[in-house]
C-alpha cells in the first residue's frame, strides 16, 4: 500500500490558470489602445484635411451630437427597441433551430437534403429578405422578425450540427458500453459535448441576428414599426447629418460588441475552462 | 459464467478479414491478456465482446447483463468531475440515487482517489485519470471486465503502480477480466493465462498458462518474455511484408 500512498500523491495539473493574468490584460490593452489611436487619427485628419466639416466630422463632432441625441431620448429610446427585438428574436431563433439541428443530426437523409440549403441560407445577405417580408407582412414587428429569424437559424443550426459532428467516436462507444439508450446518450453525453460548438454557433447566431436587425430597420421604417437604431441611420441619412450616421454607426458596433463581451465570451471561457482547453492569447487569429 | 468465442472472423467493409475464425474459452473469474503486435486486431476482438461490433461469422456468448469496458484513453467526460464520471456510470446502469453518492465515494477510495472526487478530469494526472476510469468500469458491476491497453500511455512508475492495483482488485472481486496489450512484461506480470494473437488476421499463435511461479522468478519470467517477444517480431515482419507487398 506504500506505493498507493505515493500515487495519491502525484501532481494535479492546474496549467490552464497559469498565463491568465497576463493574456486578460494584454486582450483589454491592446484593442483600447488601438482605439485610442485611430481615434486620435481620425481627429487629427479631419482638422488637416480640407472638406467640409459636415462632409468629414471628426471623433469631437460625433461626440457633440451625443447629448441631443440623449436629451430628446431618441437614442436610448431607438436602442431599447433593437435590443428588445434582438434579443426576443434571438431567443425565438434558438428554440426554433436547437430541435431542427437535433432532428439533422439523427436523420442522416434529412440532413443530406436540407444541410446544403441551410448553409446556403447561411450565406444569402438578410437584406435580400426584406423586401419580401414587407410584401408579406407589411410595415410590421413581423417583417423585422422574419428577416431576424431567417439570418439567425441557420447559423446556430450549423453550430450545433458540427458541434455535434465533432464528439469523439470514442463517447458514443462509452454510451453504449454504459448502456445508455437514446435519449440518454442524446441528454447525457451528446449535448454536453457538443455545446462548445452550439455556444460558437449561438455566438454567430447573435452577430446574425443582430445585423439582420439593422438590414431590416434600415429598410423597414414607418407604419406601426417602433423606431430602432437602424431606422436613426435612415433618418441621419434624409437630414443628411452625417455625425448623427456616424454616432449611429458607432452605437449599433457598441451594442454588438457588449452583448458579446459580456454575454458570449464568459460563457465560451468557463466551458472551455471547465474541459482544460486552454486558449492563449494572440494564437487564435 | 465467463466468455466463449467460436470461429469468430471479422472484416470491416471492403477490407481483408480482420481476425480470422478465432476460437476461445475465458473461464469465470479468469484473468486472460490478449497479446499481439499492433495491428492485429486484439482491439477490434474486444470491441466485439464488448458488442461495440458485430462478428462477420462464428459466434460469441458473453453474460446477459454484458462486459464493462476500460478504453485505452481513460475517456472520461471532461465536464465532469471524476466523481460524477463514475455517478454517471451507476445512473446508466439503473443504480438508486440515493445509494448513488456513497457508492461513487467507496469505488473512489477503491482506486485511491478519495480526496479527488470533485476534481476534472483535465485536472487530473494520467494514472488518476486512468484510475477514474477504472472505479468507473467497476461502477457498472458486471463479472466481465473488458480492459484495451489501458495502461499503455502511462509512465513506468504509475504503470508499476496499478499493476499491483489492478492484480488486488481483481483477487477482491473475482472478476472475469480480458486484458489487451502489446507489453509482454505486462501480460505476464498480470494474467493466468496469455493468448498470443497472429499479426492481421488476428488468430490464437500461442497460449501460455502463467503459475504464480514463474510471475515471481525474475529469471523465469525474462526467459518467457524473451520467446514471447520474439514470436511478436516475427509476427510484426511478417505483416510488415504482407503490407508492403499488397
Amino acid at each position: 500500500m506504500s506505493a498507493l500512498a505515493q500515487q495519491a500523491s502525484e501532481p494535479t495539473v492546474k496549467a490552464d490558470k497559469l498565463r491568465l493574468p497576463k493574456t486578460s490584460l494584454d486582450s483589454v490593452l491592446a484593442p483600447v489602445i488601438t482605439v485610442i489611436v485611430l481615434l486620435s487619427l481620425w481627429q487629427i485628419a479631419s482638422w488637416a484635411v480640407p472638406i467640409r466639416s459636415d462632409l468629414f466630422p471628426g471623433p469631437g463632432a460625433i461626440v457633440a451630437k451625443l447629448p441631443e441625441m440623449l436629451d430628446n431620448g431618441s437614442l436610448l429610446g431607438a436602442v431599447g427597441t433593437s435590443l428588445f427585438r434582438a434579443l426576443s428574436g434571438f431567443l425565438l431563433a434558438v428554440l426554433i433551430a436547437t430541435p431542427i439541428a437535433l432532428l439533422l443530426a439523427h436523420q442522416p437523409l434529412l440532413r443530406k437534403g436540407l444541410g446544403p440549403l441551410i448553409s446556403a441560407m447561411q450565406v444569402l445577405p438578410s437584406i435580400a429578405w426584406v423586401p419580401a417580408a414587407i410584401i408579406l407582412f407589411g410595415l410590421s414587428n413581423a417583417t423585422i422578425y422574419m428577416v431576424l429569424l431567417l439570418g439567425a437559424v441557420p447559423s446556430i443550426i450549423n453550430g450545433l450540427l458540427s458541434g455535434i459532428d465533432l464528439i469523439p467516436h470514442q463517447y458514443r462507444a462509452l454510451s453504449q458500453v454504459l448502456g445508455a439508450d437514446k435519449r440518454q446518450h442524446i441528454w447525457h453525453v451528446e449535448l454536453p459535448a457538443a455545446l462548445p460548438g452550439y455556444v460558437a454557433g449561438l455566438r454567430q447566431g447573435w452577430a446574425f441576428a443582430w445585423r439582420s436587425l439593422m438590414a431590416a430597420e434600415l429598410i423597414a421604417v414607418g407604419g406601426s414599426l417602433a423606431l430602432g437604431v437602424g431606422s436613426l441611420l435612415q433618418r441621419g441619412r434624409d437630414l443628411a447629418d452625417l455625425p448623427l450616421v456616424i454616432l449611429v454607426i458607432l452605437v449599433i458596433l457598441l451594442v454588438g460588441v457588449l452583448i458579446e463581451l459580456l454575454c458570449f465570451a464568459p460563457v465560451e471561457r468557463k466551458l472551455l475552462r471547465d474541459r482544460g482547453i486552454n486558449r492563449t492569447g494572440g494564437k487564435n487569429v | 459464467m465467463g466468455v466463449e468465442l467460436h470461429e469468430v472472423s471479422l472484416s470491416y467493409p471492403g477490407t481483408d478479414l480482420v481476425i480470422d475464425s478465432l476460437t476461445a474459452q475465458i473461464d469465470d473469474g479468469e484473468f486472460v491478456a490478449v497479446l499481439g503486435a499492433s495491428g492485429c486486431g486484439k482491439s477490434s476482438l474486444l470491441n466485439m465482446i464488448a458488442g461495440l461490433l458485430q462478428p462477420t461469422s462464428g459466434w460469441l456468448e458473453v453474460p446477459q447483463d454484458g462486459a464493462a469496458f476500460m478504453f485505452q484513453d481513460a475517456n472520461l467526460l471532461p465536464w465532469l468531475s471524476a466523481a460524477d464520471n463514475i455517478s454517471l456510470a451507476l445512473k446508466l446502469g439503473g443504480y438508486p440515487a440515493d445509494l448513488r453518492d456513497a457508492r461513487v465515494a467507496q469505488l473512489l477510495n477503491l482506486v485511491q482517489l478519495g480526496h479527488a472526487g470533485q476534481k476534472k478530469p483535465h485536472e487530473l494526472s494520467g494514472g488518476m485519470r486512468q484510475r477514474v476510469a477504472l472505479a468507473r468500469s467497476l461502477a457498472q458491476d458486471r463479472q466481465v471486465l473488458l480492459m484495451d491497453e489501458p495502461f499503455a500511455a502511462l509512465d513506468a512508475i504509475t504503470r508499476d503502480m496499478l499493476h499491483e492495483e489492478l492484480r488486488s482488485l481483481w483477487q477482491q472481486t473475482g472478476k472475469t477480466i480480458i486484458f489487451v496489450t502489446h507489453n509482454v512484461r505486462e501480460a505476464i506480470r498480470l494474467a493466468g493465462r496469455i493468448l498470443v494473437l497472429s499479426s492481421h488476421p488476428g488468430r490464437i499463435l500461442e497460449t501460455r498458462r502463467i503459475s504464480a511461479q514463474l510471475r515471481n522468478d525474475p529469471a523465469q519470467a525474462a526467459a518467457l518474455a524473451d520467446e514471447l517477444t520474439t514470436i511478436l517480431r516475427k509476427e510484426q515482419r511478417k505483416h510488415e511484408r504482407t503490407s508492403a507487398a499488397g
